[in-house]
């Protein structure tokens, strides 16, 4: 066995044919990217929002879970978790209590998707993060990559899923507004595609300087999230995770796994190499002992 | 010796059947200390697992929604795999560098190596939500290749199969085929090629399962270099698991070993001490230098700041000293002691990033329920049969039949 002319083209082959589909995924983009519409996505005001919880029993009615019980109180921080998709907690601030929303963030670029080694976790192409029952086998490693501790797991059940806010896919599908958005009394919760929620946030922020804390936490945050929100103090007074990183979070595996396809063809090479350079080794020791 | 494992040649069928039975009956005493602890255990285990399939994960485990894998991934899959890398670094040092004089702990290791991932990966079915799912991956319900864990996955099966290429001229020993020896011997190189490789990438991907758990991890224990720190880890990891494990097998089964390798052990336990104390002082270079990189000096006057000091200079420095020191002064018995301290060190720095580490800062702790511990030493100790069992049948310690030497020579 060694490095034959033959074996070297066949290798050359396959890392030719490697960068020629690589380049031509990058160059011309699938047909469907014509038709993909901008992400949808809410922008949730928290000077709007009165805790009334609106949102968390519509939620409910909508994914046909138990209705929430407790209420938002100060000092107290209510957690999604397998029965409860969403949340409204309320903070003692610099100015006053302040009612904050807590659900998935619909991350552009999820952890949890790029975690996911069925792609049951999805980002679909119009926004939404969702789960697909049928693919996912239950390891939790969304849990675990995403920053913002989202997919809760049913551990009680012996056919567990994972479950999240799915901004209402099925309900988008159908052509309605997800449930929280379209029960929403205070006008807290607006629907749209992130781009024009990014601009109206920067208006409300622009026309009332003194009401806003100027930030829209999501635009930035994980490399940008489908759910956008205001507040009238700085969000750390407001329990948001401020470690969280500007980039996106599969960035951060991308070195390792774009060195997986140069060790699978290098490292066998070299091992060859090795094998054939000591090959007489063997007889050397013998003839020393 | 050798007549001692004569094997059917060319029987018919009945034959065959006659023999495979034969082989499953149990050998040696009942009564030992070992059967008598590992037994309830197992039992035990058995009953907590149909409990786990039947109430769900939470009815066993102490997992949290913060806190997702606890000690059956953090112990079982990522620090046992570690411990199983000493069958990729054995092949490695025989069959690449042509090392010849390691060549009769080749069998053993590369057995353990195989059943350590089998029951490993099957460790993990056990703490998969829905692992009738578990296929999804193979048969493309979701490629999901952007994931780590993806490539994990697959890795593990294939390696498993390379495992078995590299094992499998032992079971043609046994049952007898003369020809499937050959066709299988042949493969070994190739499988073992392979083997490395994905040894390479999967050690080091076990790492990398961790790096979009960037703020969970504590910062002593996060950085984006873990899946270099895994991979070097797991040669040591390896190597001090053959050391420890071969001199037990040495006491448990020496009636299995002729005496050429009896005397052979010594010496080789003594060349990985050297190899050993090598990667180690890599590792320990390399700690030092993420340690800097990452200027993570505030948090050595903290509690977990002691923990990680104790991890490095007792459970990395010192060990590795040890091994250089008694290679040098040929001490077997310390060299075992480096051994042991090593695999202690694997155990608590996989921990520290997978269970004691995450989510350090949360305000509820997991610690892992008895029942978690238990299902862990029924895994261990399940592994510990079968290996036995084949140890007593193949010939893995023993010599092999005089044909199959032959067939070497020609």
């Amino acid at each position: 066995m060694s490095i034959n002319r033959r074996n070297f083209f066949k290798v050359l082959g396959v890392t030719g044919a490697t960068l020629a589909i690589g380049n031509e995924t990058v160059a011309k983009p699938s047909a469907t990217e014509d038709e993909i519409k901008e992400f949808k996505a809410i922008l949730y005001d928290s000077t709007r929002c009165v805790g009334c919880q609106t949102c968390e029993f519509s939620c409910a009615e909508a994914h046909n879970l138990p209705e929430p019980t407790g209420y938002p109180e100060a000092g107290k921080v209510r957690s999604t978790d397998e029965t409860c998709r969403t949340v409204v907690n309320a903070y003692e601030t610099s100015q006053g209590e302040v009612y904050v929303k807590r659900q998935c963030m619909h991350c552009n670029q999820p952890a949890c998707a790029s975690a996911c080694l069925t792609q049951a976790m999805h980002k679909t192409i119009e926004g939404p993060v969702i789960w697909r029952e049928d693919k996912c086998m239950g390891c939790r490693y969304c849990m675990v990559s995403c920053p913002f501790d989202v997919p809760k797991f049913e551990y009680h059940s012996a056919n567990p899923k994972i479950t999240k806010c799915n901004m209402c896919f099925e309900r988008q599908e159908e052509g309605k507004l997800p449930a929280c958005v379209e029960n929403c009394p205070g006008e807290a919760l607006m629907f749209g595609t992130r781009r024009e929620l990014i601009s109206e946030a920067r208006k409300r922020i622009a026309e009332n300087p003194d009401t806003y804390y100027d930030h829209i936490y999501g635009e930035t945050e994980a490399g940008g999230t489908s759910f956008l929100y205001l507040s009238p103090v700085p969000f750390e007074e407001l329990g948001f995770n401020t470690k969280i990183q500007n980039s996106s979070y599969p960035a951060l595996t991308k070195g390792f796994l774009y060195s997986v396809p140069t060790v699978f063809v290098l490292w066998p090479m070299i091992l060859l190499g090795i094998h054939d350079a000591t090959k007489n080794n063997h007889k050397k020791t013998e003839d020393n002992e | 010796m050798n007549n001692t494992i004569s094997v059917p040649l060319n029987k018919e069928k009945k034959g065959t059947i006659k023999f495979l039975m034969g082989e499953l009956k149990p050998r040696g005493k009942w009564f030992t200390w070992f059967n008598m602890i590992s037994l309830p255990i197992m039992f035990l285990g058995l009953v907590l697992i149909v409990i786990r399939f039947w109430k769900g994960i939470g009815a066993v485990t102490n997992l949290t929604q913060d806190v997702p894998w606890g000690l059956w991934i953090g112990f079982d899959v990522v620090t046992g795999v570690a411990f199983a890398g000493g069958a990729y670094v054995i092949t490695f040092m025989v069959y690449i560098l042509n090392m010849k004089s390691y060549h009769s702990i080749v069998r053993v290791t590369v057995l353990n190596g195989f059943l350590a991932y089998v029951f490993y990966a099957g460790a993990l079915l056990l703490d998969l939500g829905r692992p009738w799912n578990v296929i999804n991956p193979i048969i493309g319900n979701g490629f999901g290749t952007s994931s780590v864990l993806f490539l994990v996955a697959w890795h593990f099966l294939l390696y498993m199969l390379a495992q078995l290429i590299e094992f499998s001229p032992a079971i043609a020993e046994w049952l007898g085929g003369k020809r499937a020896y050959k066709v299988l011997s042949g493969m070994t190189l190739a499988a073992v090629i392979f083997g490395i490789t994905l040894s390479t990438l999967h050690q080091s991907g076990l790492g990398a399962l961790y790096l979009m758990a960037k703020e969970k991890i504590h910062p002593l224990w996060y950085s984006e270099f873990i899946p270099v720190l895994f991979f070097v880890s797991s040669i040591f990891a390896g190597l001090s698991m053959v050391i420890f494990e071969g001199s037990i097998t040495n006491k448990v089964f020496s009636g299995q070993i002729s005496g050429t390798n009896h005397h052979d052990h010594n010496k080789i336990i003594r060349g990985l001490s050297k190899i050993c104390a090598g990667a180690m002082f890599a590792y320990f270079f390399l700690q030092i230098l993420v340690f800097v990189h990452d200027k993570n000096w505030v948090y050595l006057n903290t509690n977990m700041g002691y923990w990680y000091l104790t991890e490095m200079l007792g459970f990395v420095l010192l060990p590795m000293l040890l091994f250089y020191y008694s290679f040098r002064r040929n001490n077997i018995l310390l060299i075992k002691v480096a051994s042991v301290i090593t695999m202690l060190g694997i155990i608590i720095n996989r921990l520290n990033i997978s269970v004691i580490g995450f989510r350090w800062d949360a305000a509820v702790h997991y610690v892992p329920s008895w029942m978690e511990i238990v299902v862990t030493l029924a895994v261990i100790f399940t592994e510990i049969w079968i290996f036995r069992w084949v140890i007593y049948r193949l010939p893995v310690l023993q010599e092999s039949p005089i044909w199959a030497k032959k067939q070497i020579e020609n």
